[in-house]
């Protein structure tokens, strides 16, 4: 049968360097990822930083995180090509359907802040000149929900 | 009598990477185990994609929803005022335990029984301290601030105003006065008998009192709770209208517990492979096998497929 990689297996030595200089990485990305966001978000020093670029620098980090760990401890940056692009391309679309769901969320609430406020607008209500033929009644706002939110 | 032609289809006949898919051989030189444990975490991924997605979509749809800062700012041994840092511990809980695995794998690669079964149980110890942390976290969050899976006491406040003291309710209108024993305390609130509403003067968990300060728009909070009630407190908005702080988005609750109780539940699974992965080679069962440590491979890559679970959790729900 054939072998899983091309290259002959590491010594002893250098796999426990791959260890501990892989356990340092994660522990430093980890170590400034959190100090980014208490900083972003005002705990150390007060600053605050547009939401926006919070959430593409933690994504960022979360992803260069998930790339090194599939590729050096799961060792798919050692398989074959073919084998490679069948996992990564599939979680690359999932990256996406993330971040496209939180914009789409983002959009949801623009337009429950539309709605909340046209309903408080107060109603206006026109003189009518003829004799109304129907028994449709003008309703004011109050009898309606100021505020819609479902959750 | 007719001619005979053999039609060669490979006219450049030169040794092309596609003959690998003629059979006979592993085109993605993996083992079926090994490939089919990626698809299966493949498959996962897309299971957890969906539930942080339904997440992250009704998250960013609610004005209301808590600041993650706010909420899980609390760690044992009383610590609190310390936003993400338990959290962070778990992580790196969670990242110690990747190592100790790929050591295993990596000692599993030069057939030392021994090492394996050793770095095997130490990952087995740090998934049990990461399953140790979390379950602290939900029980602090369920029995001393509230939050269930359909009421959510954390919020974030969408108008201004200022926090209320007892005697400027017991000037309001149409409230009863309450005094009740709660939690071994005599505590008096106000109550509106037609819309059920209780008032209470703001007090946090830790003692303080918030009469007289003011509320802005943006800033989050906890209504108190103790013992199975909630104790909203009571305050004025600018239009001088008397209101309670309202519960926070019910959808809060059930999503943190759904997600971080399935991802939880993945890392018990995976303590129990990766024991019976211990057992396993501690019998011998894998040194007399051709593809050797192969299967504690496999596990590994389950193991770690955890831990990148855990940190999408974490970015999606801590740190956004």
């Amino acid at each position: 049968m054939s072998h899983a990689h091309e290259h002959a297996v590491p010594s002893r030595e250098q796999h426990i360097k791959i260890a501990r200089n892989g356990f340092l990485l994660l522990l430093v990305v980890t170590f400034i990822e959190v100090g980014f966001a208490l900083v972003g978000n005002g705990h150390i020093g007060g600053m605050h930083f547009p939401k926006i670029l919070m959430i593409l620098v933690m994504t960022g980090f979360s992803i260069f995180k998930a790339w090194f760990i599939v590729s050096e401890f799961m060792h798919l940056g050692h398989e074959t090509r073919g084998m490679a692009m069948s996992v990564i391309l599939p979680t690359l679309l999932l990256v996406w359907a993330i971040i496209a769901f939180l914009w789409e969320g983002d959009a949801w609430r623009g337009n429950r802040n539309l709605i909340n406020n046209k309903n408080k607008e107060p109603l206006q209500t026109k003189p009518v000149d003829t004799k109304p033929t129907g028994s449709l009644k003008l309703v004011p706002a109050h009898t309606v929900n100021p505020n819609i939110s479902f959750i | 009598m007719a001619q005979e032609t053999t039609v060669d289809i490979h006219p450049n006949h030169t040794q092309t990477h596609d003959d690998s898919w003629n059979g006979g051989e592993e085109p993605f030189k993996a083992s079926y185990g090994k490939l089919m444990m990626w698809y299966f975490l493949l498959s996962d991924a897309f299971t957890f994609a969906g539930f942080l997605i339904a997440y992250g979509a009704l998250r960013f749809s609610v004005n209301a929803w808590p600041v993650p800062d706010f909420v899980f700012n609390t760690a044992p041994f009383g610590i609190h005022g310390a936003p993400l840092i338990f959290v962070t511990f778990m992580t790196f809980v969670l990242i110690v335990s990747s190592v100790t695995v790929l050591r295993a794998v990596q000692e599993g690669k030069h057939e030392n029984q021994s090492g394996v079964v050793k770095w095997l149980v130490l990952t087995v110890l740090g998934g049990g301290l990461f399953l140790g942390c979390q379950a602290w976290e939900w029980t602090n969050l369920i029995t001393a601030e509230g939050v269930t899976v359909y009421n959510n006491p954390f919020s974030t406040h969408l108008e201004n105003g200022k926090y209320l003291s007892l005697a400027e309710l017991e000037q309001e209108k149409n409230l009863t006065k309450v005094t009740k024993t709660i939690h071994g305390q005599e505590v008096t609130y106000f109550t509106d008998p037609k819309t059920k509403q209780d008032f209470f003067e703001k007090k946090d968990h830790y003692g303080k009192n918030y009469a007289g300060e003011a509320i802005s728009a943006g800033k989050s909070y906890l209504i108190t709770y103790h013992d199975g009630m909630y104790m909203p407190g009571a305050y004025k908005n600018e239009a001088g209208q008397l209101k309670a702080e309202p519960m926070g988005p019910k959808a809060f609750g059930a999503l943190f517990f759904f997600i971080t109780g399935f991802h939880g539940f993945h890392v018990f699974s995976g303590l129990v492979i990766l024991a019976v992965m211990a057992m396993n080679v501690s019998s011998g069962f894998y040194a007399a096998r051709k593809n050797g440590y192969e299967m504690v491979e496999k596990a590994g890559l389950y193991w770690h497929f955890v831990d990148l679970v855990w940190v999408f959790v974490f970015l999606v729900f801590y740190l956004i």
